[in-house]
């Protein structure tokens, strides 16, 4: 801030603040003329009493205002004064962060050392990532991690970004962005219904219409590039498998049209900021567990 | 029900019969505007109350929005706060103060056109509103979420309003100036100011608008507007229809001059400071939140000054609250004034706010204000307005006044108090952690939590809106055997009044 502004903000306050006390001190009376004095004006029949301010009441103004300079001494608030006890909101939260992290960095830390096989059967390290989970990721992918439209199912291990706990640490800590290009322009019309045809083909399903083979020649010239000729995906680009009746935007063929017509966006924020990075590798090892572990063997642990 | 219950009927003042005595050198008012005004007063309340109750069902059960996305919570908020706010609120205001000020500088209005104008501009600005929310067209400005055509509309009917109610006081008849006016003339100007700074925008169609901020600037700008509206429109507004409809119901002079003076002053320069209490522990600059926090701190003074010259005037009168329904309309008004005024300082200091913030308390602090403040100071001011402009000696039916006064005070108390009860449970639970420091609580499991108390708000609610059915009733009752000729004069005095002079 500079010199002007932080001078414009400290006479505005200073002169809002004595301006105030003026007119309080200035109108104070302490003896009243009597109860029924009035100021004489008549408003359609309406009198004004001459009465005094109440003592409380101007006794808590005061009080307020003696609070408020203090503050102003104390705080940051008169320009680019800094107030005497040198808070910051921006050091509040950094001595909060380090309270904490004194307090259950060790907790966490003792987990971070572990390899996730380990970390994932650990019955503490899962309830504690089960909470994290709850927090930060189970608004899309569910509380139960199953996932919904457009938001990937974390328990079946099918992986669009690669299973193993290295590449789904990248996914949580970085974020990940699928794209999928529209093609109805390239394609056309008869192209998008043709492939949607083929594409249903491949996980042994059978479309409405279309022409399966015409279909065929298409996905090879525009479609395998990413999804690989067998359709069995890429994680390379986050492309999905398509032979495995498991659909990100719905299975119909309606939807998968809409899909190879108007292309999709799939987007999975980056956590490293939020998260240090033994908070990540708890999750990490959830999550991992999640498709990895057997079932009944973690319920008999 | 009939009119000739238990109940008194209106206050039979020396001031009353003081104006028939003067009636001969008394101008003849312009009533028609504030009819006008103070049916569709009514008429909003009813609009947008409904919308508000639809919204706090759709909270406790979504499927309500009927998958239209005309229908959904995001279209319908905007059209229930613009809806209560300007559409009854400040009809409410433009309507009275056209009355009050006529009333009390004893002059007509200098021009009925411009009276005229005001009313059915600000008619069309309401349904241009009502239209456009719903279809999504909006600037995303809270509270001001109206595009900018409708804005600039806005504008022009504010300046005519502005000139026609300043111009009227020039020409007044009093020595001086009542301060009822004052309060009202700080809304006009404050709310012209604070609706073209926050409404500064490059139009790129006509249905569309980019805002002239970004950033950090932006929020402040729309918080400076957001709760300086709640300063000058909410409270500086309807202090102005309390300092004449209270004295006036309860035939008392105001309790004190100097606490006019002094909490008038104070009110306007302070509250106009507030509005960074929205944006604590945000991006916007240390100082700002603390100068903020300081402003509306103090802001407790000068705001319970008119409670107190609101309730005081009523010393030595008191027994009236027991026979008269409309008065306890106005004095119940004051005490959720009072305790909304206290709240809100409160809420502003940083570590109350830590805990409140974002959460349904601030939702129930508004309405303690919305509901029980400014809907109910409305509501009794036009129980007495209404027969005084249709030439009755009172409304249609006083019990039904009562009825009335039990359905809005119950159902503002059962809103709060479920929102009070909501708000600290989920600041509580967005903050408990376990031993390992995670968060106990998952966000979805606050909503579920929440859920009874959305329930009870929508009782509270519901009873709310259903009060204002029994009072469209009442006043249309009240209204449809009058002879507007004959009130069109200013001495509409009850028969009562002149033989109790």
């Amino acid at each position: 801030m500079s010199n002007f502004w932080s001078a414009w903000i400290i006479v505005l306050t200073v002169l809002t603040l004595a301006g105030n006390a003026w007119v309080l001190l200035a109108n104070r009376k302490t003896v009243s003329r009597g109860p029924d004095t009035t100021t004489g004006h008549n408003y359609d029949g309406i009198e004004e009493y001459d009465n005094p301010l109440p003592a409380w009441w101007f006794w808590s103004f005061v009080l307020l205002f003696l609070f408020s300079i203090g503050y102003l001494i104390a705080y940051p608030g008169l320009g680019s004064f800094k107030g005497l006890l040198g808070w910051t909101q921006v050091n509040q939260l950094e001595k909060e962060l380090a309270a904490a992290q004194e307090r259950y960095g060790p907790i966490f830390d003792r987990y971070a050392a572990m390899p996730i096989e380990e970390v994932a059967q650990d019955p503490q390290a899962r309830q504690m990532g089960q909470r994290l989970f709850a927090n930060n990721c189970s608004q899309c992918h569910g509380v139960d991690a199953r996932g919904s439209f457009g938001f990937p199912n974390l328990t079946d291990n099918d992986w669009l970004w690669g299973s193993s706990p290295e590449q789904i640490r990248q996914t949580i800590t970085h974020g990940r962005q699928g794209v999928m290009p529209g093609w109805e322009s390239v394609l056309g019309n008869k192209g998008v219904v043709d492939v949607t045809a083929y594409v249903l083909s491949l996980s042994g399903r059978e479309a409405p219409a279309g022409d399966i083979n015409a279909g065929e020649q298409a996905y090879k010239t525009v479609c395998a590039t990413c999804h690989g000729p067998e359709g069995k995906g890429d994680i390379a680009f986050g492309a999905p498998n398509l032979t495995d009746d498991i659909w990100l935007y719905g299975s119909s063929p309606a939807w998968i049209q809409q899909t190879v017509r108007y292309g999709r966006n799939n987007v999975m924020p980056a956590f490293g900021e939020n998260l240090e990075p033994a908070k990540i590798h708890l999750l990490v090892a959830y999550v991992w567990g999640l498709s990895n572990l057997d079932a009944k063997e973690t319920a008999s642990r | 029900m009939s009119s000739s219950g238990q109940f008194p009927t209106q206050p039979t003042s020396p001031a009353l019969s003081l104006s028939l005595g003067a009636d001969l050198e008394h101008p003849v008012y312009n009533y028609r505007v504030v009819r006008q005004f103070a049916i569709m007063t009514v008429v909003w309340g009813i609009v947008g109350m409904a919308v508000g109750v639809i919204i706090a069902a759709q909270l406790a059960w979504p499927a309500l929005n009927f998958d239209t996305p005309w229908f959904t919570f995001s279209r319908l908020r905007p059209l229930h706060t613009n809806g209560v706010i300007f559409a009854f609120g400040g009809t409410a205001l433009i309507g009275t103060s056209l009355y009050v000020v006529q009333r009390t500088c004893q002059t007509r209005l200098v021009s009925d056109a411009a009276a005229s104008f005001i009313f059915w501009g600000w008619q069309a600005i309401i349904i241009a509103t009502i239209i456009s929310l719903p279809l999504g067209l909006t600037s995303t400005k809270e509270y001001a979420e109206m595009e900018w055509p409708i804005d600039v509309a806005i504008g022009v009917v504010w300046v005519v309003y502005a000139w026609l109610y300043f111009a009227t006081i020039a020409k007044r008849k009093t020595s001086h100036i009542y301060v009822a006016n004052w309060f009202y003339g700080a809304f006009i100007i404050a709310i012209a100011m604070l609706h073209i700074v926050n409404s500064m925008a490059i139009p790129v169609s006509l249905t569309k608008s980019y805002s002239m901020y970004s950033g950090a600037v932006d929020a402040m700008v729309q918080w400076w507007y957001g709760h300086s509206a709640v300063g000058f429109l909410l409270t500086a507004g309807f202090l102005g229809m309390m300092y004449y409809f209270v004295p006036k119901q309860a035939d008392r002079p105001v309790y004190s001059y100097r606490l006019s003076i002094v909490h008038f002053w104070s009110l306007i320069s302070i509250y106009i400071w507030a509005g960074p209490h929205h944006l604590h522990y945000t991006a916007l600059p240390d100082w700002a939140q603390s100068v903020g926090m300081v402003m509306s701190l103090i802001l407790l003074a000068p705001s319970w000054g008119g409670m107190i010259n609101g309730i005081m005037t009523l010393s030595g009168a008191w027994h009236k609250l027991r026979t008269d329904p409309t008065l306890r309309f106005l004095i119940v008004a004051l005490s959720f004034y009072a305790m909304a005024t206290f709240e809100g300082p409160m809420m502003a200091i940083k570590t109350v706010n830590s805990l409140s913030h974002y959460t349904d308390w601030t939702i129930g602090h508004v309405h303690s204000g919305a509901l029980g403040w400014v809907a109910m100071i409305t509501i009794g001011s036009l129980y007495h307005l209404i027969p005084v402009l249709y030439g009755k000696r009172q409304m249609y039916s006083v019990p039904m006044i009562n009825a009335h006064f039990w359905l809005a005070t119950v159902g503002t108390v059962l809103y709060i108090a479920s929102m009070w009860v909501n708000g600290i449970m989920q600041g509580l639970m967005w903050r408990a952690y376990n031993a390992d420091g995670t968060l106990t609580y998952s966000f979805v499991q606050s909503v579920e939590a929440s859920w009874p108390g959305y329930v009870v708000r929508l009782i509270g609610g519901a009873m709310f809106f259903s009060g204002m059915l029994l009072m469209a009733y009442n006043v249309w009752m009240t209204t449809r055997r009058s002879l507007p000729d004959t009130a069109d004069t200013a001495a509409v005095v009850p028969a009562a009044s002149v033989q109790s002079a």
